[in-house]
């Protein structure tokens, strides 16, 4: 059967790429269209923004590399660098009722069912269909979706599901004197296995108490632009054991990189 | 004559991917809710108008290729237009006979069929909880029945599609 869809996919395609080429167009010209002031602000935006990452970026390093020694001197596993993918969002809309995108990166490129899809913010989905051309993601907000999370100031750990809205996460396992105040960032507690730790997923928007229910009523709001990003990243984590790193090992590593 | 033939055939494949590129239209969230589908309707309409040439076959390939198109279960709406073609051509003398308005209501409660089948066959492989707005599609692809007829019918006459 998944046969048959992926060489019924392939003939489809192109009515996808049909659809969404008005969207691209129009992108596409406010791209060749925009002003020279314009282009010169926004490259110096861009410029300060490369520089207050990469410095960012230069602790990160240090970080990285003083946690997996600390993760060794606790004989501990630690995560290897992940891949990414990235893929261009088709502008086509499946279902109504259903928070379901297509990309443009299939199982040509390798993409596989489960894989994390995120964008520069935040989480976005998961793969639920692998096509030769072409991938479905379902988005964080389907109602049928449910996302493993943590708190991330103290670690409380909840389950996020999808609440059908684009802009709205349902958190619905936790009780009323649970400890998280509106703010709170939310990032994926890579229980599950599916997503990998560590990234921010959204912030909670609203807390709730009701007395006569045993669970408090939260929302949160989705860090990823949802409906506004075109290209989105396709992750591969390994979430299989990693061999453990001795000890020894680890100096000529960080000698090696300094 | 075999061009001549080649192109009567592509004059309604045509209509039928312009009608899927309607269906999967990229529209604002209020707006998809309402989205008739559109590809149906122009089933229906050819099945009415050259009943000899779009059977219960080219309807249940067309269902196939709008499984794939929108990741549905394979065969859904596979099911569903391969029945509601069936009806079609049993009935389509009576229904060539008919007013718009009556084709219209006919329309209607082939919609409401398709749109049944849909909600049962989604509520059981998915918990997405429908509203009254799930069945709004109905309501509005029978009022653009008549807007759909008019145009396949001026298509047809024009590409002489027998």
């Amino acid at each position: 059967m998944d046969k048959a869809r992926s060489l019924l996919s392939v003939l489809v395609y192109p009515i996808q790429l049909l659809v969404s080429l008005p969207v691209e167009l129009t992108e596409e010209l406010f791209d060749t269209a925009i002003s020279y002031s314009q282009l010169k602000e926004e490259n110096v935006n861009l410029r300060r923004k490369q520089l207050f990452f990469s410095i960012k970026l230069l602790k990160y390093e240090a970080l990285e590399y003083e946690n997996i020694r600390l993760r060794a001197l606790l004989e501990n596993s630690f995560k290897l660098g992940e891949q990414v993918l990235v893929a261009e969002l088709l502008s086509v809309n499946l279902v109504p009722y259903e928070h379901l995108v297509v990309v443009n990166k299939g199982s040509r490129f390798g993409v596989g069912v489960k894989q994390p899809v995120l964008d520069a913010n935040g989480v976005v989905g998961q793969v639920i269909r692998s096509l030769p051309l072409s991938s479905e993601v379902m988005l964080i907000t389907d109602p049928s979706h449910a996302i493993p999370v943590q708190v991330n100031r103290n670690g409380l750990r909840t389950i996020a599901i999808g609440s059908g809205q684009l802009d709205r996460l349902k958190l619905p396992f936790l009780p009323n004197n649970a400890d998280i105040l509106p703010g709170d960032l939310l990032v994926t507690s890579g229980l599950g296995g599916t997503f990998p730790q560590g990234y921010p997923v959204a912030v909670v928007g609203g807390f709730s108490v009701q007395p006569n229910k045993p669970f408090a009523d939260i929302y949160a709001i989705p860090q990823a632009k949802l409906d506004q990003s075109r290209e989105l990243l396709i992750v591969w984590s390994d979430s299989t054991p990693v061999p453990l790193i001795f000890p020894e090992e680890i100096p000529e590593d960080v000698n090696a990189s300094e | 004559m075999l061009a001549n033939k080649k192109q009567k055939l592509h004059g309604y494949i045509v209509t039928l991917i312009f009608a899927m590129v309607l269906k999967i239209m990229p529209l604002p969230d209020y707006l998809s809710r309402l989205n008739p589908d559109w590809v149906l309707l122009t089933l229906i309409y050819w099945n009415m108008a050259i009943p000899e040439r779009i059977g219960v076959f080219n309807a249940w390939l067309v269902g196939l290729i709008i499984d794939v198109l929108t990741g549905r279960l394979l065969g859904q709406q596979a099911l569903i237009y391969s029945l509601i073609s069936f009806t079609c051509l049993k009935l389509h003398k009576r229904l060539r006979q008919y007013s718009l308005l009556q084709q219209s209501l006919f329309i209607f409660l082939s919609l409401l069929f398709s749109q049944i089948m849909i909600f049962w066959i989604e509520s059981i492989n998915s918990i997405t909880q429908f509203t009254l707005i799930f069945w709004m599609p109905v309501l509005i692809g029978a009022l653009f029945w008549s807007f759909i007829y008019m145009t396949l019918r001026f298509i047809r006459i024009l590409g002489q599609i027998r």
